[in-house]
């Protein structure tokens, strides 16, 4: 990848998580924590690559624990925000 | 990379963004969850046939399912007054993964462009940091840690240690290669690193130190994706990354602590001088006249702190709300932003119990309200309603942004014993003559004053 294209990504994607949080209330920072921790999940991606082309044991070895810990990672991001949001609900009675 | 991986990597970053979105208002949270997690599905599954995976298959199904079981069996069981450290455990265990990737491709010795090899090493280091840091966060909430581990000139030694760790991968990087041994060096070096800036840092402060690492992994996945060129990892890695120091930041504002005093100072060493003796006594209230105070007001604000969680009184607290609002009295909840142990998780804990979000209301919403309550209720609650924040110079909580309680006309504090909080700072509420002192352990308490309104 062209090292200013990853630069550009960078920058628009810093602008994106700064706007997409601003206007968060107090209410959601404990559940909106727990969800980026799950986004950051995705490194499950780079761990399956890093292991998919491992070729010694030792990058095999390295290679399973990066999969094990981002499959944790991600699976118990999940449970617990989803687990949180699960219990928000307004008292008019819509429990969508 | 066949079109359709692209496109699919693609999909899951616009889930992700899209799933944070409506994670950030209560009524679209819970699909915004699920977006994102299928998004992550998508992500997961074409990986499988990603050009540059060939092998290892078996190994790789049994990781997740080892990992991934693993975490969904202690995410479904974990209470949830510990879900902060969880959030630590689950955070670390990706900065960890970060780590790792990275280790697998410098191990590899591959020829890499210079920016790809100093993205690589740079994100090793605040994956690891992260990795070892989460792991004492979780085991100092967890009450795996008790002892806040403090000697003189330790910043000095983690200075030295950190600039040691940088140079080693500076050498790595000019040099173009990754050593083996000076490879293995950095890495425990900078799991050390994470351990020693975690371990002086007291249990108040940790919320603000995990939500700094849920950054860094950010930061940590991204500049890895670079490295595996995976644009969905970059992405999603840098938005959280920006979107979680943003976060911190908010935290620490909240409880009035600049980020560098939570990391670079010790809480509790300044303070204890200068708070001046108080004014007035200590009013106790029985449970039943405490009852009809409440049942003939109009309205009344409850504020509940940390002490009302651990005493697991949110159910009886809710009852007694219901109760409330069938005699016509209008009820409302001022959280202080710390009040949990993190902002917003007083919140988690007051939806667990049934109560509705929206009669919650924060402190810029509430603060305004107090002089026309005729009863406020403070339940394990302390610094975040003492008035000294607003008027004493002198208190070592000065200038904390608090709940006015004090400007009730009634105020109710249920209160375990007499002594100070958790900070041990005097607070001349409990002493004001509109304050009466309501002794007992949370949920008895909740219960008596409910018997006693069902009574009338």
């Amino acid at each position: 990848m062209e090292g200013f294209v990853a630069l550009y990504i960078f920058m628009l994607a810093a602008f994106t998580g700064y706007e997409v949080i601003s206007k968060v209330p107090v209410i959601l920072h404990t559940p909106l924590m727990s969800g980026s921790n799950f986004v950051h999940g995705i490194v499950l991606v780079g761990a399956m690559v890093a292991l998919g082309h491992a070729d010694t044991t030792t990058e095999m070895v390295i290679g399973f624990f990066a999969v094990l810990l981002a499959a944790g990672n991600a699976v118990g991001g999940y449970v617990v925000t989803e687990r949180m949001l699960e219990m928000f609900k307004s008292s008019k009675g819509d429990k969508s | 990379m066949s079109w359709f991986i692209q496109a699919a990597y693609f999909t899951a970053a616009v889930l992700f963004i899209f799933g944070l979105k409506q994670m950030s208002s209560p009524v679209t949270a819970r699909r915004g969850i699920i977006w994102a997690g299928a998004g992550m599905v998508l992500a997961t599954l074409v990986t499988f046939v990603h050009p540059q995976v060939h092998a290892n298959y078996l190994l790789m199904i049994l990781a997740i399912g080892i990992g991934g079981g693993l975490a969904w069996w202690s995410g479904k069981r974990v209470a949830m007054t510990d879900m902060p450290q969880m959030i630590a455990l689950y955070n670390g265990m990706g900065g960890g993964a970060a780590a790792a990737i990275a280790a697998v491709e410098l191990v590899k010795g591959e020829e890499m462009e210079f920016v790809v090899l100093a993205l690589a090493v740079l994100g090793a280091l605040i994956g690891t940091v992260a990795f070892s840091g989460s792991a004492i966060a979780f085991g100092k909430l967890q009450g795996l840690i008790r002892k806040a581990f403090r000697y003189s000139g330790q910043q000095k030694v983690n200075l030295v240690l950190f600039s040691v760790t940088v140079l080693l991968g500076l050498i790595m990087v000019i040099s173009g290669q990754a050593n083996p041994v000076i490879l293995t060096i950095f890495f425990i070096l900078a799991l050390v690193i994470g351990v020693l800036m975690t371990l002086p840092i007291g249990g108040a402060d940790m919320p603000v130190v995990i939500s700094l690492y849920n950054a860094l992994t950010g930061l940590a996945v991204g500049f890895e994706g670079f490295v595996l060129q995976n644009p969905a990892m970059m992405i999603a890695g840098i938005v959280v990354g920006s979107a979680g120091t943003l976060l911190t930041q908010l935290m620490a504002k909240a409880m009035n602590r600049p980020i560098s005093n939570v990391l670079f100072s010790n809480f509790g060493e300044s303070g204890g001088e200068g708070q001046g003796e108080v004014q007035g006594a200590l009013k106790p209230i029985e449970a039943s006249d405490a009852g009809v105070m409440m049942a003939f007001a109009d309205k009344v604000i409850i504020v509940p702190g940390y002490g009302m969680a651990v005493a697991q009184a949110q159910h009886k607290i809710w009852e007694l709300t219901q109760l409330l609002q069938d005699r016509g009295v209008t009820v409302k909840f001022a959280i202080h932003p710390v009040a949990g142990r993190m902002p917003g998780h007083m919140n988690v804990l007051l939806a667990e119990a049934g109560v509705p979000y929206d009669i919650i209301y924060d402190l810029d919403e509430i603060n305004s309200e107090f002089p026309t309550a005729d009863v406020a209720l403070v339940i394990g609650a302390n610094d975040v309603v003492n008035p000294d924040a607003r008027n004493n110079p002198d208190s070592p909580i000065y200038g904390m942004p608090i709940l006015n309680v004090d400007q009730a006309k009634n105020v109710i504090v249920i209160k375990r014993g007499k002594g100070a909080g958790f900070s041990g700072i005097e607070n001349p509420l409990f002493y004001a003559d509109n304050t009466r002192m309501l002794y007992g352990d949370g949920q008895e308490m909740a219960s008596a004053l409910i018997s006693a309104i069902k009574e009338l």
